[in-house]
């Protein structure tokens, strides 16, 4: 497949600004003969389908939760990039593009970046007009506060709860045009397939889940808005229900995905206390200016933190890295710590922790400064753990939470189905090969408010589709794939519950696609996968039927799908031999820092689908870096 | 330690529902409560019963989907905790623990403990937001907001819509979300122009919507895991009054030619 | 004329019925007790208290019918809005609700307002009708006499006094409440807010029940 990224020519400032001229329109009467379907109601999603309906297309939109308010967008903290240089700091939106160019170790698309930090300056008014809620001075002003990788302070925030607040004004923006019935809103739906009809998407397949009802919703244009796969991890930050399951359907019928092995891995979270443990929770990364993290020297050493004497711990941060200490950037300070781990020195009942200690902090600055900074966070560890960080040291271990990779898509968000776009976690276009602090948020929302909206009439303008009804042999097919794939699940009637398999996939993937890789433990993880998922399909069971609300059903199809995406990703991650970002071979290193090899792997890898029984095949999109000069890290 | 359940089972929104009691044994002190229901579902799905069906997403205590009634307290009654933040460790062995879904006709229960918060979308609907297009923004800075004003619009703003507030009343009202919308909005200089109109649409709603009306009880502002105050209630009243007050009466026709 | 109607549909429009019918009523037990205060001073006081108040007849009536309106409104409105709160939730929970900001009083409304109802409709009969069928001492105009008689009978000072304790409980929320409803509150008056619903409600039942008791202890003959 030719991969063709419809990049504008001319200079980076200007290719957005030209192509926004270049783009053909479809005029106001027009648009409401148009049906646009959006599927997920986080910040990409609500965002366009409220945009959409403003500009007055019919607007469906899809959601597996009760309410579109819920999508995980809402559990982001820390804040919202923008390069409004209020500060008088420095800041500019070439700075920004460079930021995350260079952030994401130069495997994003140049012109991409460029136009999400042109755009991030409008999100930032429009979210203040919609009424959030942003931290102010006591001027009235808006405040900044700064975030890693960055040397100026751009990050405009909601006390702790950024993403929550941007959630909000979006779903309100779309409630708006509910209410104005430009939007049709369908919670409790979950997507289960693609319908593509003439080489185009025109529509998709939907699972009632309240009544189990399999119903096709026929459009004009599909933009998958569904958030990253991190859950194909079984443990991860990510909301218990995030699932892969619509970028893969649509990956099965034609759309490319790239660099699926492209994952973040954050360093301080809550370590896993038990087997039944569901889930992993974000503490905030600032805990690690004035937290020193430490293991005990010898392997092994059972006893109480308070037990261990100053010469038997090692702050192994300070050791390997002393100009950056504790405040490494994520990746390398998660690999340290599982490397702590892996020689048996890792602390807690399981053996996977580290220790984040406050105490020294807290002799040179009081506890009630402590309590300022970082009170909150504290009392959330607290509440989970049930110990108190004042006077034990916090036990922290790094956790999966963002996906880099996602569907391929041009640089009108389309992927390679014509008429399917993709928005936010679930395209692979911004971030590149790691994800800077507070860029998520400014992602999801440049997507849904500022491209989707002009690349869709664009799309539809040029369309000249035909008309289609239920009756259709491709929507026949659609549907008929997703009664036969739920029969066929409900049928297995095996000994394993579903919940068993994911975490077992979890373990897997953890272990041999997680924050290290090497060639041997990605073959041995090809080889155990497809076990696993023959497992799956011949031995899971899930009760019930289809025509009730039916969760083990939903989870069934769920991991279904994550068992076949986990191959896809040892895939990827063994063809790619290069440490960059959160891509981290232990083969290509040097002094323990990712080794890029920019001759070979200067490209994104987009995979295609070529049957159950075939390999996919590999598509390369080269990369070319006109305005940031490829350069290496290094942290000592 | 080994625990005693009473779990609400209702098949779906036509069955009558009762309550149903499950052992559930070797419970680790540091399960979160969803996770004591995993661990129990687990034992379901093997003996071949129908697992408990609840609702749950994010389970750090910020989506709003989490919520069941534990021992008649909305989210298991600790100071700004939600069910999914809720740990065993505040429970004993031995302990008998009744669990129920939200219970309000507005909340109509889907199945077991997985009730329908449409009705909370709705009022939304009615007005709860400011109208503005995208990208007819003015600049970020251009309207000054007093911090105060943005600090109580934020705690307002804090709700997560789950609904704990309906299911902790008495009279099964919506008082206390509907005004942290309300407020939040009306607080912000950007909410001024549909200040009154929103107020009034909202309160009709939320009337429309069958819920019960708010007699100052409070037990709304101790079940919220957002910890919103029942101030907010009144600055609603406040604003209904203004609104219902000065609202003119609608004009039909005209257009702009 | 319609908006007023609209304003009244919503459960928000009757609680500010009920509150504003509510003050009416604090402000007329508030002086009505003032009033049987001149008890204390003698019978002569008391007497032409009554004889003033009945001086003129529209001031009477307009008083009296304001009163009826406000009971009425309130009664109504009350009995609409728990009747919505009713239906808001059928399926009741196995478990009762625990409760933690709620009190007794906020609890009690609903049957310390009846109750008081029966009160009012009993006091009116024995004080300003003199109903026959009750069988208590009534003499027309004779207001001194027929309360020192009256409350000399102690079934009629005990129930009294236990009219009295509800309608402490429901001022007591209900004079919070009606603040809450009409939207004054602000984090900086709360505390004096509920000051004034504590010393207002003391006041008028302290007040009251110092009649009966002064009669049954002999300190008034």
């Amino acid at each position: 497949m030719e991969l063709n990224a419809n990049i504008p020519s001319g200079p980076i400032e200007k290719k957005w600004d030209q192509h926004r001229f270049e783009m053909k329109l479809v005029n106001p009467a027009n648009k409401r003969k148009y049906t646009v379907i959006v599927v997920g109601s986080g910040l990409a999603g609500a965002a366009a389908a409220a945009s959409m309906g403003e500009l007055g297309y019919n607007v469906k939109c899809f959601c597996f939760q009760d309410s579109p308010r819920r999508a995980h967008s809402i559990a982001a903290q820390g804040g919202i990039n923008a390069a409004k240089n209020y500060q008088n700091d420095g800041d500019s939106i070439y700075r920004l593009f460079y930021d995350t160019v260079k952030g994401g170790d130069f495997r994003a698309r140049e012109a991409n970046v460029y136009r999400l930090a042109q755009i991030s300056v409008n999100i930032i008014d429009q979210c203040v007009a919609q009424g959030v809620p942003f931290a102010r001075e006591y001027g009235g002003l808006l405040a900044n506060r700064s975030f890693g990788g960055a040397q100026v302070s751009r990050t405009f925030y909601a006390r702790g709860q950024t993403g929550q607040q941007l959630l909000l004004g979006a779903y309100q923006a779309l409630e708006r045009q509910v209410h104005t019935g430009k939007v049709q809103m369908f919670a409790r739906h979950e997507m289960l397939e693609v319908i593509v009809a003439g080489g185009k998407a025109r529509g998709i397949v939907t699972r009632n889940l309240t009544t189990g009802k399999i119903e096709s919703h026929l459009a004009d244009a599909v933009c998958l808005a569904t958030g990253g796969y991190g859950n194909v991890f079984f443990l991860s930050t990510n909301a218990k229900n995030c699932n892969v399951t619509a970028s893969w359907r649509a990956y099965k019928k034609g759309a490319c995905f790239a660099n699926p092995c492209y994952t973040q891995i954050h360093p301080t979270c809550i370590p896993v206390s038990g087997d039944y443990q569901s889930k992993l929770t974000l503490m905030s990364e600032s805990l690690r200016n004035d937290g020193r993290i430490w293991v005990p020297t010898k392997s092994g050493d059972k006893r109480t933190p308070s037990e261990i004497p100053e010469d038997e711990r090692d702050y192994y941060l300070e050791r390997k890295y002393p100009s950056f200490g504790n405040l490494v950037p994520r990746d390398i300070a998660s690999r340290a710590a599982k490397d702590m781990c892996d020689q048996g020195r890792g602390i807690g009942e399981t053996g996977l922790g580290v220790y984040l200690d406050f105490a020294d902090s807290i002799r040179r600055l009081g506890a009630k400064t402590i309590s300022e900074r970082y009170g909150n966070l504290f009392e959330m560890y607290e509440r989970i753990t049930g110990e108190d960080p004042y006077k034990v040291p916090m036990r922290i271990f790094p956790a999966v939470h963002y996906t880099m990779g996602g569907l391929w898509v041009d640089y009108n968000l389309m992927s390679s189905i014509p008429g399917l776009f993709v928005l936010g976690e679930a395209n692979f276009s911004d971030h590149g090969a790691n994800r800077l602090g507070a860029s998520a948020l400014m992602q999801g929302l440049a997507d849904g408010y500022f491209v989707i909206p002009y690349t869709i009439g664009n799309y539809l303008a040029q369309a000249k589709l035909e008309k289609l009804d239920g009756e259709n042999a491709d929507v026949k097919d659609a549907e008929n794939t997703v009664n036969a794939r739920i029969k066929k699940m409900l049928d297995i009637k095996g000994k394993r519950t579903v919940d068993s398999i994911h975490r077992e996939l979890g373990k897997i993937m953890w272990e041999y696609c997680g924050m290290a890789r090497n060639e041997s433990g990605l073959n041995k993880a090809l080889g155990r996968i497809p076990e696993l998922r023959e497992e799956f399909w011949n031995n899971v069971n899930v009760l019930g039927g289809n025509e009730e609300f039916n969760q083990s059903l939903e989870k069934a199809g769920r991991v279904a799908d994550f068992l076949e995406l986990g191959e896809l990703m040892c895939r990827d991650a063994l063809h790619r031999n290069e440490s960059c970002g959160g891509h981290f071979r232990t083969e290509y290193q040097v002094e323990g820092e990712a080794l890029r090899n920019d001759d070979d792997y200067c490209y994104v890898g987009a995979w295609e689908y070529t049957g159950d029984r075939s390999e996919p095949k590999l598509n390369k999109e080269p990369l070319s870096f006109e305005n940031v000069h490829l350069t290496q890290r290094s942290y000592k | 330690m080994n625990l005693v359940l009473h779990v609400w089972r209702q098949k779906n929104a036509q069955d009558k529902g009762k309550m149903v009691r499950y052992d559930a044994k070797g419970v680790s002190p540091d399960m979160s409560f969803l996770e004591m229901l995993d661990v129990v579902n687990e034992e379901l799905i093997a003996k071949g019963e129908d697992p408990i069906a609840f609702d749950h997403d994010c389970r750090e205590g910020i989506c709003g989907m989490c919520g069941v009634v534990i021992n008649g307290l909305a989210h298991g009654g600790h100071v700004g905790t939600t069910t999914c933040q809720l740990h065993m460790r505040h429970f004993s062995d031995g302990d008998e623990i009744y669990i129920e879904p939200w219970r309000a006709k507005a909340f109509p229960v889907i199945k077991d403990l997985v009730v329908d918060r449409g009705a909370f979308d709705r009022i939304i609907q009615a007005g709860g937001y400011i109208s503005v297009a995208t990208g007819n923004a003015p600049d970020g800075n251009a309207i000054p907001v007093p911090k105060p004003s943005s600090d109580l619009a934020m705690d307002a703003a804090a709700c997560i819509g789950c609904g704990a507030c309906v299911a902790a009343c008495p009279n099964g009202a919506a008082a206390l979300f509907t005004s942290a919308k309300i407020s939040h909005l009306g607080l912000l200089p950007q909410g001024q122009a549909e200040r009154f109109r929103r107020v009034v649409d909202m309160v009709q709603q939320m009337d429309t919507e069958g819920f019960g009306n708010c007699t100052n009880h409070r037990e709304c502002e101790a079940a919220c895991p957002k910890q919103i105050s029942t101030d907010f209630i009144a600055r609603m009243n406040r604003d209904y009054i203004r609104g219902s007050l000065s609202r003119r009466p609608d004009k039909v026709g005209g257009g702009d030619g | 004329m319609f908006q007023v109607l609209d304003f009244y549909k919503t459960a928000n429009g009757k609680k500010v019925v009920m509150a504003i019918t509510g003050l009416i009523g604090f402000g007329f037990v508030l002086i009505h007790m003032l009033g049987n205060l001149q008890v204390f001073v003698g019978q002569e006081k008391l007497d032409d208290y009554a004889k003033l108040l009945k001086s003129s007849m529209p001031i009477l009536w307009g008083a009296r019918l304001t009163l009826i309106g406000a009971v009425v409104l309130h009664v109504v409105a009350s009995w609409q809005l728990a009747g919505q709160s009713e239906d808001a939730r059928p399926v009741p929970y196995q478990k009762k609700l625990q409760k933690r900001k709620s009190t007794f009083a906020s609890h009690s409304m609903r049957w310390t307002g009846p109750l008081l109802l029966m009160f009012i409709i009993y006091h009116l009969l024995h004080f300003t009708i003199g109903w026959k069928t009750l069988n208590l001492p009534f003499i027309e105009g004779a207001v001194y006499s027929n309360v020192v008689n009256g409350f000399k009978l102690w079934p009629v000072a005990a129930f009294y006094i236990l009219c009295m304790l509800a309608l402490s409980q429901h001022l007591y929320h209900g004079i919070w409440s009606l603040f809450q409803t009409l939207g004054v509150n602000h984090p900086r008056y709360n505390g004096l807010i509920r000051a004034v619903a504590a010393l207002g409600t003391a006041v008028v039942v302290i007040g009251n029940i110092s009649i009966p008791v002064a009669i049954l202890a002999g300190y008034i003959k």
